[in-house]
């Protein structure tokens, strides 16, 4: 074979693992960001910051000396608690009050966690502690390296048990439920308000488990760091299909492999462009998203 | 006659600047079926909604069982004993026929209990077992209906609520779930609160009925005398 060929089929499947690893950490965020968006229509701009509270309590965790195994499970319970409590003090008065006033509310509270962030840790990057040794696998001219493995391994594994949770729980058919309508929920006796709490509180915790992986992944944490990972796992939910779980994990992959690709092939720099103009474009051209469709009442 | 299981009084109930209920009185007893009559916009949803804790009341009183239920929150009131299928049957799309009806049994433990019911309702729309892993949302408006009513069966009310279970169908599956309705009373002893604007189809199988317009009582009285009054020809049935 020529020999530029199998140059372009390695740096290929190289681009492929890197986006793969990259779009299942905007996959586990936007799980979280299309799951809020189900259950009670608002777009929570906040959602980055759970990911980066997750990434810091992991930090933390790891850097007292706790065990990966322990610190992972512990952080994705912080990231999911404090959702839980942004939940309750902050959406939930509003929630009756439109969406403008819902959607500035969550830019305020992105904020307010951006800046407590720097206030109280500083702005300056935090080296993440390394839990595993990195150890870099070689085929030929491509590499994996066992943090992209364990990105997604982890992230397969969480989407199962998001999957059976959602599906084969009486709680998970109660969040498609309370998702659909409410009022609807609640005269199966559902408590709709336990189940928002449910849903924020397992979306966030995706994103804390996504904010660990990423430590582990570029080795540094600091306050900030959820604002454009946000926004990108927002363009993959949306990309997807906003509030179809599938969807989130199709679009997460979709953009986390096109970046790595025009990255690779092109210019480095376009690695923002590509996904904001994906957005643009599936706004576009089908503003549903990949898996959305339109649904009419029947009579 | 028996007691007394459901009772509004002079209930006052506001949609922001719109009186909806204007002081309704209104008893529902053990075991009959009654029915509220009314033209589009009379209360008569407004008066399920607030029943069912989804709509707060303004003033007066909501008893169920001789206790006060009118500032329950909606997801507890089903746990008093009401469950309702509500207007435009608001069955969940997503879930299939089977799960809705979990749904519909979602608060209650005992497995076997519920699988019987299952079993009686599979029996009284076997349209539903034939669809049981089918989406709620591909089924038609007739079959959607019977969902609706036999998801609201499963939790095992004392009192179901039902709103307009005519709406939009096929005049021929009106009269199966209108036999259905009759039946789940006759067999379960289900107390049955019905809210329709088919007021024929509703006064026929109705014990007493009650015709509300603009938020207020306008009549209320024994089914067979309501059918043959004149008035109520006049305004609802057509004649």
């Amino acid at each position: 074979m020529n020999q530029d060929l199998v140059y372009f089929f390695s740096d290929l499947v190289q681009y492929l693992i890197n986006g793969l690893a990259q779009g299942s950490i905007y996959a586990l965020i936007a799980l979280g960001y299309t799951m809020v968006y189900g259950i009670i229509k608002l777009i929570n701009f906040a959602h980055g910051e759970f990911y980066m509270i997750g990434a810091f309590v992991g930090y933390y965790c790891l850097m007292s000396g706790m065990p990966l195994l322990l610190a992972f499970p512990v952080a994705m319970i912080g990231a999911g608690l404090v959702a839980i409590v942004v939940e309750k003090i902050v959406y939930k008065p509003i929630r009756h009050a439109g969406r403008i006033p819902a959607l500035i509310t969550a830019l305020g509270t992105s904020l307010f966690f951006q800046y407590l962030g720097q206030g109280l840790i500083g702005a300056d990057p935090k080296a993440f502690p390394e839990a595993i040794k990195s150890v870099t696998y070689t085929f030929g001219e491509v590499m994996i390296t066992s943090t992209q493995i364990i990105i997604m391994a982890m992230t397969f594994i969480l989407m199962l048990l998001l999957y059976w949770l959602v599906n084969h729980t009486r709680t998970g058919k109660a969040m498609r439920a309370t998702s659909f309508n409410k009022n609807a929920a609640e005269l199966m006796g559902i408590n709709t308000d336990k189940i928002i709490s449910i849903t924020f509180f397992i979306g966030s915790s995706l994103a804390g488990a996504a904010g660990v992986l990423v430590g582990m992944y570029y080795n540094t944490v600091e306050p900030m760091m959820g604002l454009i990972p946000g926004l990108k796992a927002f363009i993959a939910a949306v990309l997807g299909g906003i509030g179809i779980i599938p969807g989130a994990v199709i679009g997460g992959l979709v953009l986390g492999v096109a970046e790595n690709l025009v990255v690779g092939f092109w210019v480095s720099t376009y690695r923002d462009a590509i996904a904001f103009g994906i957005l643009i474009l599936i706004l576009l051209i089908k503003p549903a998203g990949i898996l959305g469709k339109n649904r009419r009442e029947k009579v | 006659m028996s007691s007394p299981l459901l009772e509004l009084k002079n209930l006052h109930v506001h949609y922001g600047a719109i009186h909806a209920i204007q002081g309704l009185n209104l008893v529902v007893n053990e075991g009959e079926i009654v029915t509220i009559l009314g033209s589009n916009g009379a209360g008569k949803t407004t008066t399920l909604h607030s029943i069912s804790g989804l709509i707060p009341t303004s003033s007066g009183e909501i008893l169920f069982d001789g206790k006060r239920i009118d500032k329950t929150p909606a997801f507890k009131i089903v746990s008093h004993g009401i469950a309702q299928s509500p207007e435009g049957r608001m069955v969940f799309p997503d879930l299939t026929v089977f799960e809705n009806l979990e749904m519909g049994a979602y608060l209650r433990n005992n497995k076997e209990e519920v699988d019987k019911d299952l079993h009686y309702m599979f029996s009284l729309f076997p349209r539903l077992l034939e669809r049981k892993k089918q989406l709620a949302g591909t089924l038609s408006g007739g079959e959607q209906q019977m969902l609706a009513i036999a998801r609201a069966y499963m939790s095992k009310p004392k009192l179901l609520l039902l709103d307009e279970p005519s709406l939009g169908i096929a005049p021929i599956l009106v009269k199966a779930i209108f036999d259905a309705i009759v039946e789940i009373n006759k067999t379960k002893n289900m107390t049955i609160l019905l809210v329709e604007q088919n007021a024929f189809a509703a006064l026929k199988i109705a014990d007493r009925g009650y015709v509300i317009a603009t938020g207020e009582m306008f009549m209320e009285g024994k089914a067979d005398d309501l059918i043959t009054n004149e008035e109520i020809q006049k305004a609802y049935l057509g004649h």
